[in-house]
Protein backbone atom coordinates (compact mmCIF):
# COMPACT_ATOMS: atom_id res chain seq x y z
CA UNK A 1 0.00 0.00 0.00
CA UNK A 2 2.49 2.62 1.14
CA UNK A 3 4.38 1.55 -2.01
CA UNK A 4 1.94 2.85 -4.64
CA UNK A 5 1.32 6.04 -2.44
CA UNK A 6 4.56 6.96 -2.77
CA UNK A 7 4.28 6.74 -6.32
CA UNK A 8 1.55 9.91 -6.07
CA UNK A 9 4.86 11.33 -6.67
CA UNK A 10 7.58 10.56 -9.06
CA UNK A 11 10.11 8.21 -8.31
CA UNK A 12 13.38 9.85 -7.96
CA UNK A 13 16.79 8.23 -9.55
CA UNK A 14 19.42 9.35 -7.19
CA UNK A 15 18.58 12.31 -3.78
CA UNK A 16 16.82 12.66 -0.81
CA UNK A 17 13.41 11.89 0.28
CA UNK A 18 12.27 13.95 3.24
CA UNK A 19 8.68 11.83 4.18
CA UNK A 20 6.24 12.17 6.82
CA UNK A 21 6.51 15.79 7.14
CA UNK A 22 3.25 17.27 8.90
CA UNK A 23 1.53 18.94 6.21
CA UNK A 24 1.25 22.49 7.09
CA UNK A 25 5.16 22.38 7.28
CA UNK A 26 6.20 21.78 3.78
CA UNK A 27 6.94 25.03 3.01
CA UNK A 28 8.53 25.63 6.27
CA UNK A 29 10.96 22.93 5.27
CA UNK A 30 11.47 23.96 1.89
CA UNK A 31 12.49 27.35 3.14
CA UNK A 32 14.70 26.23 5.73
CA UNK A 33 16.32 24.22 3.17
CA UNK A 34 16.88 27.23 0.64
CA UNK A 35 15.27 24.65 -1.94
CA UNK A 36 12.94 27.48 -3.22
CA UNK A 37 16.07 29.00 -4.49
CA UNK A 38 18.35 25.96 -5.84
CA UNK A 39 19.05 24.16 -9.07
CA UNK A 40 17.65 21.02 -8.14
CA UNK A 41 14.88 19.18 -9.58
CA UNK A 42 11.93 19.64 -6.82
CA UNK A 43 8.53 17.59 -6.11
CA UNK A 44 6.85 18.15 -3.38
CA UNK A 45 3.23 17.15 -2.14
CA UNK A 46 1.13 18.15 0.71
CA UNK A 47 -1.86 16.42 2.39
CA UNK A 48 -1.11 13.17 1.36
CA UNK A 49 -2.41 10.09 2.81
CA UNK A 50 -0.23 8.79 5.99
CA UNK A 51 -1.41 5.81 7.94
CA UNK A 52 0.96 6.97 10.71
CA UNK A 53 -0.12 10.54 11.25
CA UNK A 54 -3.34 10.97 8.97
CA UNK A 55 -1.99 13.30 6.22
CA UNK A 56 1.54 14.19 5.75
CA UNK A 57 3.62 16.07 3.34
CA UNK A 58 6.59 14.83 1.16
CA UNK A 59 9.83 16.58 -0.70
CA UNK A 60 12.07 15.04 -3.26
CA UNK A 61 14.97 16.67 -4.03
CA UNK A 62 16.93 15.48 -6.95
CA UNK A 63 21.02 14.86 -6.92
CA UNK A 64 20.82 16.35 -3.21
CA UNK A 65 22.44 14.95 -0.03
CA UNK A 66 22.05 17.43 2.95
CA UNK A 67 24.36 17.22 5.41
CA UNK A 68 23.20 16.17 9.17
CA UNK A 69 23.33 19.39 10.76
CA UNK A 70 20.72 20.80 7.53
CA UNK A 71 18.36 17.76 8.03
CA UNK A 72 18.33 18.17 11.65
CA UNK A 73 17.29 21.77 11.06
CA UNK A 74 13.94 20.33 9.42
CA UNK A 75 13.61 18.71 13.18
CA UNK A 76 12.97 22.37 14.55
CA UNK A 77 9.51 22.26 11.72
CA UNK A 78 8.57 18.54 11.40
CA UNK A 79 10.39 16.19 14.24
CA UNK A 80 8.34 13.65 12.52
CA UNK A 81 10.20 13.76 9.77
CA UNK A 82 12.22 10.63 7.91
CA UNK A 83 15.34 11.05 5.37
CA UNK A 84 15.57 8.69 3.22
CA UNK A 85 18.51 9.10 0.72
CA UNK A 86 17.98 7.41 -2.55
CA UNK A 87 21.34 5.90 -4.70
CA UNK A 88 20.30 4.59 -8.26
CA UNK A 89 16.39 4.10 -7.42
CA UNK A 90 17.78 2.31 -3.75
CA UNK A 91 16.96 3.13 -0.75
CA UNK A 92 20.17 3.51 0.83
CA UNK A 93 19.88 5.32 4.16
CA UNK A 94 16.91 6.39 5.98
CA UNK A 95 16.96 7.84 9.22
CA UNK A 96 14.60 9.88 11.45
CA UNK A 97 15.13 14.06 12.35
CA UNK A 98 17.13 14.89 15.37
CA UNK A 99 16.40 18.43 17.08
CA UNK A 100 20.05 19.77 17.68
CA UNK A 101 21.64 21.19 20.57
CA UNK A 102 22.13 24.43 18.89
CA UNK A 103 20.62 26.33 16.81
CA UNK A 104 22.42 29.09 14.35
CA UNK A 105 21.50 31.56 11.91
CA UNK A 106 18.84 30.54 10.33
CA UNK A 107 15.77 31.03 13.20
CA UNK A 108 14.86 34.79 14.17
CA UNK A 109 14.96 35.82 17.48
CA UNK A 110 11.40 36.65 18.90
CA UNK A 111 12.42 39.71 20.76
CA UNK A 112 11.53 42.93 18.51
CA UNK A 113 14.35 45.18 20.77
CA UNK A 114 16.88 42.31 20.53
CA UNK A 115 20.37 43.52 18.36
CA UNK A 116 19.69 40.59 16.23
CA UNK A 117 16.45 42.44 14.94
CA UNK A 118 18.58 45.41 14.27
CA UNK A 119 22.28 44.77 13.26
CA UNK A 120 23.81 42.44 10.83
CA UNK A 121 24.13 39.91 13.71
CA UNK A 122 23.91 36.04 12.95
CA UNK A 123 21.97 34.73 15.56
CA UNK A 124 22.73 31.93 17.73
CA UNK A 125 20.34 29.78 20.37
CA UNK A 126 20.61 26.89 22.80
CA UNK A 127 18.01 24.72 22.66
CA UNK A 128 16.79 24.27 26.47
CA UNK A 129 13.49 22.19 25.45
CA UNK A 130 13.54 19.79 23.06
CA UNK A 131 10.01 18.17 23.56
CA UNK A 132 8.74 22.05 23.02
CA UNK A 133 11.50 22.98 21.17
CA UNK A 134 11.90 26.26 22.69
CA UNK A 135 15.17 28.05 21.80
CA UNK A 136 17.11 30.63 24.03
CA UNK A 137 18.50 33.53 22.72
CA UNK A 138 22.48 33.64 23.44
CA UNK A 139 22.57 37.61 23.38
CA UNK A 140 19.23 38.91 24.86
CA UNK A 141 18.28 35.02 26.27
CA UNK A 142 14.63 35.27 25.66
CA UNK A 143 12.78 32.73 24.45
CA UNK A 144 11.58 31.64 21.06
CA UNK A 145 9.10 28.61 21.00
CA UNK A 146 8.06 26.93 18.03
CA UNK A 147 4.54 28.71 17.10
CA UNK A 148 7.00 31.56 16.93
CA UNK A 149 9.58 30.82 14.37
CA UNK A 150 10.22 32.94 11.53
CA UNK A 151 13.18 32.05 9.18
CA UNK A 152 15.96 34.53 8.18
CA UNK B 1 38.97 39.30 36.73
CA UNK B 2 41.70 40.69 34.42
CA UNK B 3 40.21 41.74 30.70
CA UNK B 4 37.03 39.83 31.67
CA UNK B 5 33.91 41.67 30.49
CA UNK B 6 31.27 41.98 32.56
CA UNK B 7 28.31 42.08 30.49
CA UNK B 8 25.71 40.07 33.16
CA UNK B 9 26.37 39.21 36.98
CA UNK B 10 26.55 35.84 36.37
CA UNK B 11 29.68 36.31 33.97
CA UNK B 12 31.56 36.25 37.79
CA UNK B 13 31.29 33.63 40.50
CA UNK B 14 29.89 34.95 43.56
CA UNK B 15 33.27 34.93 44.98
CA UNK B 16 34.76 37.31 42.21
CA UNK B 17 31.22 39.40 42.93
CA UNK B 18 32.18 39.39 46.96
CA UNK B 19 35.89 40.56 45.77
CA UNK B 20 34.48 43.52 43.73
CA UNK B 21 32.82 44.64 47.14
CA UNK B 22 35.03 43.92 49.14
CA UNK B 23 37.45 46.32 46.97
CA UNK B 24 34.76 48.58 46.27
CA UNK B 25 34.99 49.19 50.08
CA UNK B 26 38.82 50.08 50.16
CA UNK B 27 37.62 52.51 47.35
CA UNK B 28 35.36 54.21 49.67
CA UNK B 29 37.80 54.42 52.38
CA UNK B 30 40.35 55.66 49.66
CA UNK B 31 39.38 56.81 46.54
CA UNK B 32 41.01 58.84 44.94
CA UNK B 33 44.04 56.75 43.31
CA UNK B 34 46.26 57.65 40.43
CA UNK B 35 46.14 53.74 39.36
CA UNK B 36 44.58 54.16 36.02
CA UNK B 37 46.85 57.09 34.92
CA UNK B 38 48.06 54.95 31.78
CA UNK B 39 44.32 53.51 30.77
CA UNK B 40 41.78 55.28 28.83
CA UNK B 41 37.96 54.31 29.40
CA UNK B 42 35.49 54.84 26.79
CA UNK B 43 32.54 55.64 27.74
CA UNK B 44 29.64 55.13 24.96
CA UNK B 45 26.46 55.87 25.54
CA UNK B 46 23.88 55.00 22.42
CA UNK B 47 20.94 56.10 24.89
CA UNK B 48 21.13 58.80 27.53
CA UNK B 49 21.70 57.70 31.17
CA UNK B 50 23.09 60.90 32.81
CA UNK B 51 23.01 59.24 35.74
CA UNK B 52 24.93 56.03 34.91
CA UNK B 53 27.33 57.88 32.60
CA UNK B 54 28.60 60.00 35.27
CA UNK B 55 28.54 57.57 38.18
CA UNK B 56 30.90 55.72 35.43
CA UNK B 57 32.77 58.74 34.34
CA UNK B 58 33.53 59.88 38.11
CA UNK B 59 34.78 56.08 39.40
CA UNK B 60 36.85 56.61 36.23
CA UNK B 61 38.18 60.61 36.58
CA UNK B 62 38.73 59.77 40.40
CA UNK B 63 41.54 57.04 39.97
CA UNK B 64 43.02 59.23 36.84
CA UNK B 65 41.70 57.33 33.83
CA UNK B 66 41.02 59.30 30.35
CA UNK B 67 37.92 59.25 29.58
CA UNK B 68 36.45 59.28 25.61
CA UNK B 69 33.20 58.55 24.05
CA UNK B 70 29.99 60.59 23.28
CA UNK B 71 26.94 60.77 25.54
CA UNK B 72 23.87 59.89 23.43
CA UNK B 73 24.03 58.70 20.01
CA UNK B 74 22.72 61.35 17.56
CA UNK B 75 26.25 62.82 19.08
CA UNK B 76 28.33 60.53 16.88
CA UNK B 77 29.08 58.28 13.87
CA UNK B 78 25.79 55.70 14.93
CA UNK B 79 23.80 58.95 13.45
CA UNK B 80 24.93 58.29 10.30
CA UNK B 81 24.62 54.66 10.00
CA UNK B 82 27.51 53.34 11.23
CA UNK B 83 27.01 49.42 12.61
CA UNK B 84 27.61 48.58 16.32
CA UNK B 85 30.01 45.91 15.59
CA UNK B 86 32.47 49.17 13.48
CA UNK B 87 31.65 51.81 16.06
CA UNK B 88 33.29 49.13 18.75
CA UNK B 89 36.04 47.93 16.55
CA UNK B 90 36.99 51.44 15.78
CA UNK B 91 36.77 52.42 19.60
CA UNK B 92 39.02 49.42 20.79
CA UNK B 93 41.43 51.22 18.98
CA UNK B 94 41.49 54.23 21.39
CA UNK B 95 40.85 52.71 24.61
CA UNK B 96 41.56 49.92 27.31
CA UNK B 97 38.23 49.02 28.22
CA UNK B 98 34.60 50.35 26.83
CA UNK B 99 31.43 51.36 29.32
CA UNK B 100 28.17 50.88 26.85
CA UNK B 101 25.00 51.43 27.28
CA UNK B 102 22.45 50.38 24.41
CA UNK B 103 19.28 50.40 24.08
CA UNK B 104 18.67 47.38 22.29
CA UNK B 105 18.69 43.70 24.37
CA UNK B 106 21.61 41.48 24.03
CA UNK B 107 23.93 44.12 22.54
CA UNK B 108 26.18 43.79 25.63
CA UNK B 109 26.88 40.45 25.03
CA UNK B 110 27.21 41.00 20.91
CA UNK B 111 29.72 43.86 21.43
CA UNK B 112 32.03 41.64 23.82
CA UNK B 113 32.21 39.24 21.03
CA UNK B 114 33.29 41.72 18.51
CA UNK B 115 35.55 43.79 20.58
CA UNK B 116 39.27 43.04 21.55
CA UNK B 117 38.99 44.98 24.54
CA UNK B 118 37.06 44.16 27.66
CA UNK B 119 33.36 45.43 27.69
CA UNK B 120 31.49 46.72 30.90
CA UNK B 121 28.02 46.73 30.53
CA UNK B 122 25.93 49.81 31.29
CA UNK B 123 22.82 48.43 30.42
CA UNK B 124 21.21 46.90 27.65
CA UNK B 125 17.94 47.51 26.92
CA UNK B 126 15.29 45.41 29.78
CA UNK B 127 18.07 43.46 29.96
CA UNK B 128 21.04 43.26 32.36
CA UNK B 129 22.32 46.03 34.31
CA UNK B 130 25.11 44.52 36.19
CA UNK B 131 26.84 47.46 37.67
CA UNK B 132 23.48 48.46 39.06
CA UNK B 133 22.98 44.51 40.68
CA UNK B 134 26.88 44.96 42.29
CA UNK B 135 25.76 48.66 44.01
CA UNK B 136 22.71 47.31 45.22
CA UNK B 137 24.33 44.28 46.73
CA UNK B 138 27.17 46.39 48.24
CA UNK B 139 24.67 49.15 49.77
CA UNK B 140 22.87 45.54 51.67
CA UNK B 141 26.28 44.82 52.39
CA UNK B 142 27.68 47.77 54.01
CA UNK B 143 24.19 48.48 56.12
CA UNK B 144 23.83 45.15 57.33
CA UNK B 145 27.42 43.77 57.46
CA UNK B 146 26.56 40.89 55.83
CA UNK B 147 24.51 39.02 52.91
CA UNK B 148 23.51 36.15 54.01
CA UNK B 149 20.00 35.61 56.89
CA UNK B 150 18.39 38.56 55.58
CA UNK B 151 15.05 39.61 55.18
CA UNK B 152 14.53 41.91 52.21
CA UNK B 153 11.41 43.47 50.67
CA UNK B 154 10.90 44.42 47.05
CA UNK B 155 7.85 46.80 46.46
CA UNK B 156 6.02 48.56 43.77
CA UNK B 157 6.71 47.24 39.58
CA UNK B 158 7.70 43.90 40.15
CA UNK B 159 6.57 42.60 36.49
CA UNK B 160 8.63 44.75 34.58
CA UNK B 161 11.50 45.51 37.01
CA UNK B 162 14.92 44.55 35.42
CA UNK B 163 16.52 46.45 38.70
CA UNK B 164 14.40 43.90 40.65
CA UNK B 165 14.47 40.96 38.82
CA UNK B 166 18.67 41.06 38.60
CA UNK B 167 18.82 41.39 42.27
CA UNK B 168 16.43 38.94 43.69
CA UNK B 169 19.03 36.35 40.96
CA UNK B 170 21.80 37.50 42.89
CA UNK B 171 20.54 37.49 46.46
CA UNK B 172 19.47 33.65 45.28
CA UNK B 173 23.50 32.74 45.96
CA UNK B 174 22.97 34.06 49.45
CA UNK B 175 20.52 32.82 52.24
CA UNK B 176 17.68 35.33 51.87
CA UNK B 177 13.83 35.17 52.51
CA UNK B 178 12.29 37.57 50.30
CA UNK B 179 8.61 39.47 50.75
CA UNK B 180 7.31 40.81 47.30
CA UNK B 181 4.86 43.92 47.68
CA UNK B 182 3.16 44.72 44.78
CA UNK B 183 -0.11 45.02 42.74
CA UNK B 184 -1.47 41.87 41.35
CA UNK B 185 -1.10 43.45 37.60
CA UNK B 186 2.81 43.87 38.48
CA UNK B 187 3.56 40.48 40.62
CA UNK B 188 6.92 39.01 40.62
CA UNK B 189 7.16 37.00 36.91
CA UNK B 190 6.98 33.56 37.46
CA UNK B 191 10.64 32.18 36.39
CA UNK B 192 11.76 34.63 38.98
CA UNK B 193 9.86 32.97 41.61
CA UNK B 194 10.76 29.32 40.36
CA UNK B 195 14.79 30.65 40.43
CA UNK B 196 14.14 31.76 44.13
CA UNK B 197 12.28 28.14 45.03
CA UNK B 198 15.33 26.27 42.93
CA UNK B 199 17.57 27.68 45.50
CA UNK B 200 15.65 26.58 48.45
CA UNK B 201 14.91 29.87 49.77
CA UNK B 202 11.15 31.06 50.67
CA UNK B 203 9.07 34.04 49.31
CA UNK B 204 6.05 35.85 50.49
CA UNK B 205 3.61 37.44 48.42
CA UNK B 206 1.72 41.02 49.63
CA UNK B 207 -0.46 43.65 47.94
CA UNK B 208 -0.12 45.89 50.67
CA UNK B 209 2.93 47.43 52.19
CA UNK B 210 2.38 48.08 56.02
CA UNK B 211 2.17 44.95 57.54
CA UNK B 212 6.06 44.04 55.74
CA UNK B 213 8.29 47.13 56.94
CA UNK B 214 8.64 45.69 60.77
CA UNK B 215 10.08 42.17 59.04
CA UNK B 216 12.59 43.26 57.18
CA UNK B 217 16.27 44.41 56.80
CA UNK B 218 16.06 46.07 53.50
CA UNK B 219 13.14 47.93 51.96
CA UNK B 220 13.82 47.66 48.17
CA UNK B 221 11.41 50.49 46.79
CA UNK B 222 10.61 50.81 42.89
CA UNK B 223 8.50 53.07 40.58
CA UNK B 224 5.13 51.77 39.59
CA UNK B 225 4.29 53.62 36.25
CA UNK B 226 0.76 54.34 34.82
CA UNK B 227 1.91 52.54 31.41
CA UNK B 228 1.97 49.44 33.06
CA UNK B 229 -1.54 49.77 33.44
CA UNK B 230 -4.09 48.17 31.01
CA UNK B 231 -6.76 49.86 32.57
CA UNK B 232 -5.59 53.33 34.31
CA UNK B 233 -8.47 53.17 36.97
CA UNK B 234 -7.26 50.94 38.47
CA UNK B 235 -3.80 52.83 38.63
CA UNK B 236 -5.55 55.19 39.80
CA UNK B 237 -6.80 52.64 42.46
CA UNK B 238 -3.40 51.29 43.71
CA UNK B 239 -1.09 54.07 43.54
CA UNK B 240 -1.45 55.62 46.65
CA UNK B 241 -0.98 52.05 48.12
CA UNK B 242 2.54 52.17 47.28
CA UNK B 243 3.97 55.16 48.39
CA UNK B 244 6.28 55.01 51.74
CA UNK B 245 5.78 57.83 54.07
CA UNK B 246 7.89 58.91 57.02
CA UNK B 247 4.65 57.73 59.59
CA UNK B 248 4.88 53.78 58.16
CA UNK B 249 8.78 53.20 59.64
CA UNK B 250 7.51 53.55 63.34
CA UNK B 251 7.84 49.93 63.09
CA UNK B 252 10.52 49.34 61.44
CA UNK B 253 13.87 47.76 62.55
CA UNK B 254 16.38 49.81 63.82
CA UNK B 255 18.60 48.26 60.89
CA UNK B 256 16.33 48.24 58.19
CA UNK B 257 17.46 50.51 55.49
CA UNK B 258 15.24 51.74 52.49
CA UNK B 259 16.94 51.00 49.13
CA UNK B 260 15.60 52.91 45.63
CA UNK B 261 17.24 52.81 42.19
CA UNK B 262 16.66 56.14 41.43
CA UNK B 263 15.23 58.61 39.89
CA UNK B 264 11.94 58.10 42.39
CA UNK B 265 8.66 60.78 41.46
CA UNK B 266 6.76 60.14 44.57
CA UNK B 267 6.92 56.79 45.36
CA UNK B 268 8.99 58.00 48.84
CA UNK B 269 8.09 60.53 50.15
CA UNK B 270 10.83 63.88 50.87
CA UNK B 271 9.92 63.61 54.42
CA UNK B 272 11.42 59.96 55.00
CA UNK B 273 14.67 61.26 53.42
CA UNK B 274 16.11 62.52 56.87
CA UNK B 275 15.17 59.37 58.70
CA UNK B 276 17.51 57.16 59.39
CA UNK B 277 16.40 54.15 57.47
CA UNK B 278 16.49 56.40 54.37
CA UNK B 279 19.89 54.84 52.08
CA UNK B 280 19.15 55.50 48.45
CA UNK B 281 21.41 58.53 47.97
CA UNK B 282 24.34 56.54 49.66
CA UNK B 283 23.36 53.91 47.52
CA UNK B 284 23.91 55.84 44.48
CA UNK B 285 26.96 57.07 45.52
CA UNK B 286 27.92 53.38 46.40
CA UNK B 287 27.83 52.82 42.61
CA UNK B 288 30.91 55.09 42.22
CA UNK B 289 32.97 52.44 44.41
CA UNK B 290 31.70 49.57 43.02
CA UNK B 291 32.37 51.03 38.89
CA UNK B 292 35.80 51.69 40.40
CA UNK B 293 36.18 48.26 41.80
CA UNK B 294 35.45 47.24 38.78
CA UNK B 295 37.49 49.34 36.21
CA UNK B 296 40.65 48.72 38.43
CA UNK B 297 40.26 44.66 38.74
CA UNK B 298 38.97 44.95 34.59
CA UNK B 299 41.91 46.70 33.55
CA UNK B 300 44.54 44.63 36.13
CA UNK B 301 45.44 47.17 38.21
CA UNK B 302 44.68 45.73 41.50
ZN1 LIG C 1 17.45 37.70 21.09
Amino acid sequence: MEERKELKVNAIENGTVIDHIPTQSVFQVIHMLSLNVCDNQILFGTNLDSQKYGKKGIIKVSNRFFDPRDANKIALVAPTATIIEIRNYKVTKKKNVLIPDSVDEFVKCVNPNCITNHEDVVTHFTVIDKKDVKLQCRYCEKTTAKDNFTFK
Amino acid sequence: MKNRSLVSISDYTIEEQIKILELAAEFEKNPRQKILENHVVASLFFEPSTRTRLSFESAAAQLSAKIVGFSEASSSSVSKGETLKDTILTVSNYSDIIVMRHPREGSAKYADEVAPVPIINAGDGAHQHPTQTLLDMYSIMKTQGKLDNLNIAFVGDLKYGRTVHSLVMALCQFNTTFHLVSPTELKLPSYVKQHIKDNNHTYHQYTEMNEVIPLVDILYMTRIQKERFADPIEYERVKDAYILRLSMLADARDNMKVLHPLPRVNEIDKDVDDSPQAYYFQQAKNGVFVRMALLASILGVV
